[in-house]
């Protein structure tokens, strides 16, 4: 065990996470050079265009250190956004140290500071790491200042480095092995393994990734999910390395996988302790939470034809993410789709993309809402996440709305701009910090429902894309609260209805009929479209006709031609959703309360 | 449909002394294969004899015909009556460029049974013809005009294009009050299309030349609508005016009708209803090679490039389409075959978009205006 070291890297988006993992797994001998594809770590499209680690993955890297000694190195990876923040921390809990990885030209960020605590939540060594170096703009003296006085911790310890031109990387290996402590734990004592992790494979099943704590564990075991109370027999336990390599068995200290003929992943709870069947422990590992989605939006088939697709799709999809909820839905103007719950913006925009690409649905989606309670005048309560089920406002006696502390780090020459940002959005209670000269740490208590669209895009934007953003859910708030429902035409569309407070509601209802004006094309007709509270309209838009689309010739006798470009306009049409007589595109549904920048 | 109408006889003349920068028919600029083309359309007319026997309308177009000689334009009807048979009172059209008519062109076709002629004056304003590249001026235009009523003309139908950059409605008032003197019994008036192919088409992508805009459009049409009403003239299709019914254009309206026709020289389209209701209603286009048209025929083949059997939905989506270009407009049970919904239709009339008469769904001026989505907004 001595020669086990069990850690993760962690940082604030783009600081050069993946780049780093890869370098450590390429020095460690794992893959040729020649071999070497950048960021193996985040193997799917989408991360590695955003370049975010969505889906974690773990390797264990041998390493022989400088002194000669052979180690066993347990890289955890983690998944870099706030959406994420549980997965985070289970996998943090898996490990004795991090490192904390900083932009030699970008600095300390809002997510750099949310990593350092949750780190030192789970008291973690902490070696921090000063990547792009090699960058031009880098201020290593700064970024050591920001480490003394915004992190507190000391930068002497830091290490320097460019993941991408290959520098300090030994460097960091033996910092790993000085600074962070070997595992502790008895193989005597009955099993106790952290899941931090499950993905599904289709030939084995869900595979569940695991630190044992204590215990051992071999095939043939019968496993327990504390959780769950589930029992499986293990048919395989490994280590991973570029894939998965079985071992005969997996001790206390270490990382690994377990592959125990479980169906789907939402049969693993990331967090659950893993025992004996047999010689169970009495207290399963702390800090295990039911994840429950916090952001809802209803997914839509274009064409009505292809909601069986579409569900099979999802269901598809949902065997390697547990956390996506859905069940089925029905809209007058859209028809059948289903109702679905992500952690955040970011996984709803992860399941949207995945679908689109991956499994190739034309799919609409509407605007995102958050999860309201009502108590009701006869006493009864109600959760409600889709606008369509909101009750009869004289039914309702309170409502409550989930608020979010909110932590943006900025430089100081644009607090104006944020503050004006934030009280917009209904920000409160701001309390500023001035760790360093020239930079703000403001937190604010805002309802989430304000952050779920667009907030963090508005951000960047005013901080011309200096500021970065955080936030964790904290409670439930009264709220006076309205549905908003537009209507096309005189046509109430369903799809389009939403959820919001009172004194937003003229704002947002003036906004969003401003989006269909420029979302909607011209028709051959007047198209009115209105936002309305309870009858009463708050807001209107007008799109003109357009006056003029004839063809002045048809050609002779040529009249196919004519045709074939009718056919054409008709398939495009296709990707539109007919509401009365009115075409709305694809992108109107979700894009209506997206801010014009200004 | 219309199976009982005689089908109509289109010939291409694919020749032009230059070539307009708008225009995307096919033609050259060169008379040096006329030989060639008129004993290729020869051997096509034979191809086709049997099957076509008797036409009531002849649509001599192009090109430019009147670039044709006299003994040229002898051979070619010499060809036609030897092969082919009109019915009684057959419209025989033939399109003329102002500046290649003459008294004794005129007196010559006329002798060979052409009744109805189509003048490409486009503008009687210089500045205008100018711009488009034509070879004439407004004065040689008018001149033609009054070459064609001195030989007897009775039917003379002139086309005219509006839209141009260098047009204002007042400049267009004056070529159409210029016009209007000679009351011509059929007058279209196109507006510029910018075809991507063509000079014209190439200089707006290139930012050279700008489109009016579609507020001056609509402006134009409306204005030209009425004003051509005033005068008498019956507004039957998007483009195309007549003074009173008798004056419609007979073989362009089979076009949009559905009813049959045999195009022929390089480019022309045909179009034949099936025999039977079994039969699929078929279209077929020549080569758009003039070389490749005298090869083909040479070779005794015909010189069809393109062939194409109308399912019962291509079918309905054209009546559909070139109904609602047209005065005539549609059946109002014919509609149904797209939709039960009668939201449709009541909202295109109260956007004024179309008037209901005598069960048939016709459209207004502003219908006429954007009758391409009209039949989009039907169709499912």
């Amino acid at each position: 065990m001595r020669q086990i070291r069990n850690f993760s890297i962690i940082a604030h988006i783009d600081h050069g996470k993946s780049t780093l993992a890869d370098r450590l797994i390429q020095h460690a001998g794992m893959v040729e050079d020649r071999q070497f594809r950048d960021q193996i770590l985040d193997n799917m499209d989408i991360e590695r265009e955003r370049g975010i680690t969505i889906k974690s993955q773990t390797m264990v890297l041998p390493y022989t250190s400088r002194s000669g000694e052979l180690f066993e190195l347990n890289l955890i990876d983690t998944p870099g956004h706030a959406d994420f923040s549980y997965e985070v921390s289970r996998a943090l809990a898996s490990c004795e140290g991090v490192l904390l990885l900083i932009d030699a030209a970008q600095g300390v960020q809002a997510q750099t500071i949310a990593n350092l605590y949750a780190a030192m939540e789970h008291d973690l060594a902490i070696i921090p790491v000063i990547n792009k170096i090699d960058l031009p703009s880098a201020d290593i003296e700064r970024v050591k200042d920001q480490i003394d006085h915004d992190l507190g911790l000391d930068s002497d310890t830091a290490i320097l480095c460019s993941a991408k031109e290959g520098i300090g990387i030994e460097d960091v290996l033996e910092a790993v092995i000085e600074h962070v402590p070997p595992p502790s734990g008895d193989t005597e004592k009955p099993l106790s393994a952290l899941i931090f992790d499950a993905h599904y494979d289709p030939f084995r099943g869900a595979v569940a990734s695991c630190r044992i704590f204590d215990g051992s564990l071999v095939p043939g075991d019968i496993i327990r999910f504390m959780y769950t109370g589930a029992t499986h027999k293990v048919e395989e336990v490994g280590v991973f390395h570029l894939s998965r390599v079985a071992q005969k068995k997996l001790s206390a200290g270490s990382v690994g996988y377990i592959i125990a003929g479980i169906k789907t992943v939402a049969d693993i709870r990331i967090g659950d302790t893993i025992t004996l069947d047999s010689n169970p422990v009495s207290t399963p590992q702390p800090g295990f939470k039911d994840v429950k989605p916090v952001v809802f939006s209803s997914i839509y088939p274009i064409s009505s034809d292809d909601y069986p697709s579409l569900q099979d799709a999802l269901d598809k999809y949902k065997l390697n993410d547990a956390a996506l909820v859905y069940q089925k839905d029905s809209s007058v103007a859209l028809g059948q789709g289903f109702r679905c719950g992500f952690l955040g913006l970011l996984h709803l925009d992860i399941v949207q993309e995945r679908l689109e690409r991956e499994f190739d649905q034309a799919i609409i989606m509407t605007a995102p809402s958050v999860q309201y309670k009502f108590t009701l005048e006869d006493g009864s309560k109600l959760t409600i996440e889709n606008p369509q089920y909101y009750p009869e406002p004289t039914s309702i006696k309170q409502a409550m709305e989930p608020f979010i502390k909110a932590i943006i780090i900025l430089p100081e020459r644009y607090m104006g701009a944020v503050m004006k940002l934030c009280l917009e959005r209904r920000g409160s209670n701001p309390r500023v910090v001035y760790p360093t000269p020239g930079r703000v740490e403001v937190t604010f208590d805002m309802p989430l429902a304000e952050v779920v669209f667009d907030f963090y895009d508005r951000l960047k934007t005013v901080t011309q894309g200096y500021g970065s953003f955080d936030y964790e859910i904290t409670e439930y708030r009264e709220s006076e609260l309205v549905k908003l429902d537009i209507l096309v035409n005189g046509e109430r569309v369903d799809a389009l209805s939403l959820i919001v407070h009172r004194e937003r509601a003229r704002d947002l209802g003036v906004q969003v009929c401003d989006r269909l004006k420029e979302e909607i094309p011209r028709h051959n007709f007047k198209i009115a479209i209105q936002g309305a509270i309870g009858g009463k309209v708050i807001s209107r838009s007008t799109i003109s006709p357009f006056r003029k689309d004839v063809t002045a010739k048809c050609y002779g006798g040529d009249i196919s031609r004519k045709r074939k470009l009718l056919e054409k306009q008709k398939k495009g049409k296709k990707r539109m959703k007919m509401v009365g007589q009115v075409e709305i595109p694809q992108s109107a549904f979700v894009s209506v309360l997206k801010t014009r920048d200004e | 449909m219309n199976n009982g109408e005689l089908p109509g006889l289109y010939i291409h003349t694919p020749f032009c002394r230059s070539k307009c920068i708008y225009c995307d028919f096919y033609s050259v600029a060169s008379r040096t294969m006329v030989p060639a083309w008129l004993e290729a359309i020869r051997a096509e007319m034979k191809l086709y004899g049997k099957d076509f026997p008797v036409f009531d309308t002849l649509f001599l177009g192009g090109g430019t015909p009147s670039v044709l000689e006299e003994r040229e334009l002898a051979l070619l009807f010499e060809s036609i009556r030897k092969h082919f048979s009109f019915g009684p009172d057959a419209e025989m059209t033939m399109e003329a460029n102002p500046e290649s008519l003459s008294k004794e062109k005129l007196d010559a076709v006329a002798r060979f049974g052409v009744n109805r002629m189509s003048l490409g004056v486009q503008s009687l304003d210089d500045t205008d013809l100018q711009y488009l590249g034509r070879a004439h001026d407004g004065a040689r235009a008018l001149r033609a005009l009054r070459e064609c009523r001195e030989a007897g003309f009775g039917n003379v139908s002139v086309d005219l294009i509006y839209g141009l950059e260098t047009q204002t409605l007042a400049s267009w008032k004056k070529t159409l009050d210029l016009l209007l003197e000679f009351r011509p019994e059929h007058i279209s008036c196109y507006e510029l299309t910018f075809s991507p192919s063509t000079p014209l088409g190439k200089r707006k992508e290139s930012g050279r030349v700008r489109p009016i805009g579609e507020k001056m459009e609509a402006a134009f049409f409306i204005w030209t609508s009425r004003y051509l009403k005033r005068h008498g003239y019956h507004h039957y299709e998007v483009s195309n005016f007549s003074l009173g019914q008798e004056n419609m254009c007979r073989h362009n309206r089979k076009y949009w009708r559905h009813v049959p026709y045999l195009g022929l020289g390089p480019s022309a389209h045909s179009f034949a209803a099936g025999p039977g209701a079994q039969t699929r209603a078929r279209r077929w286009w020549n080569v758009l090679s003039l070389r490749e048209y005298c090869r083909l025929l040479g070779e005794g083949k015909a010189p069809v490039s393109g062939f194409e059997e109308l399912t019962s939905e291509q079918f309905d989506l054209e009546t559909l389409d070139l109904g609602l270009r047209t005065e005539e407009g549609v059946d109002i049970g014919f509609l149904e075959h797209f939709s039960k919904d009668q939201r449709v239709l009541a909202l295109w009339r109260k956007s004024g978009l179309v008037r209901v008469s005598e069960g048939r769904v016709r459209p207004t001026r502003k219908g006429f205006l954007v009758a391409d989505s009209l039949a989009l907004m039907m169709s499912k």
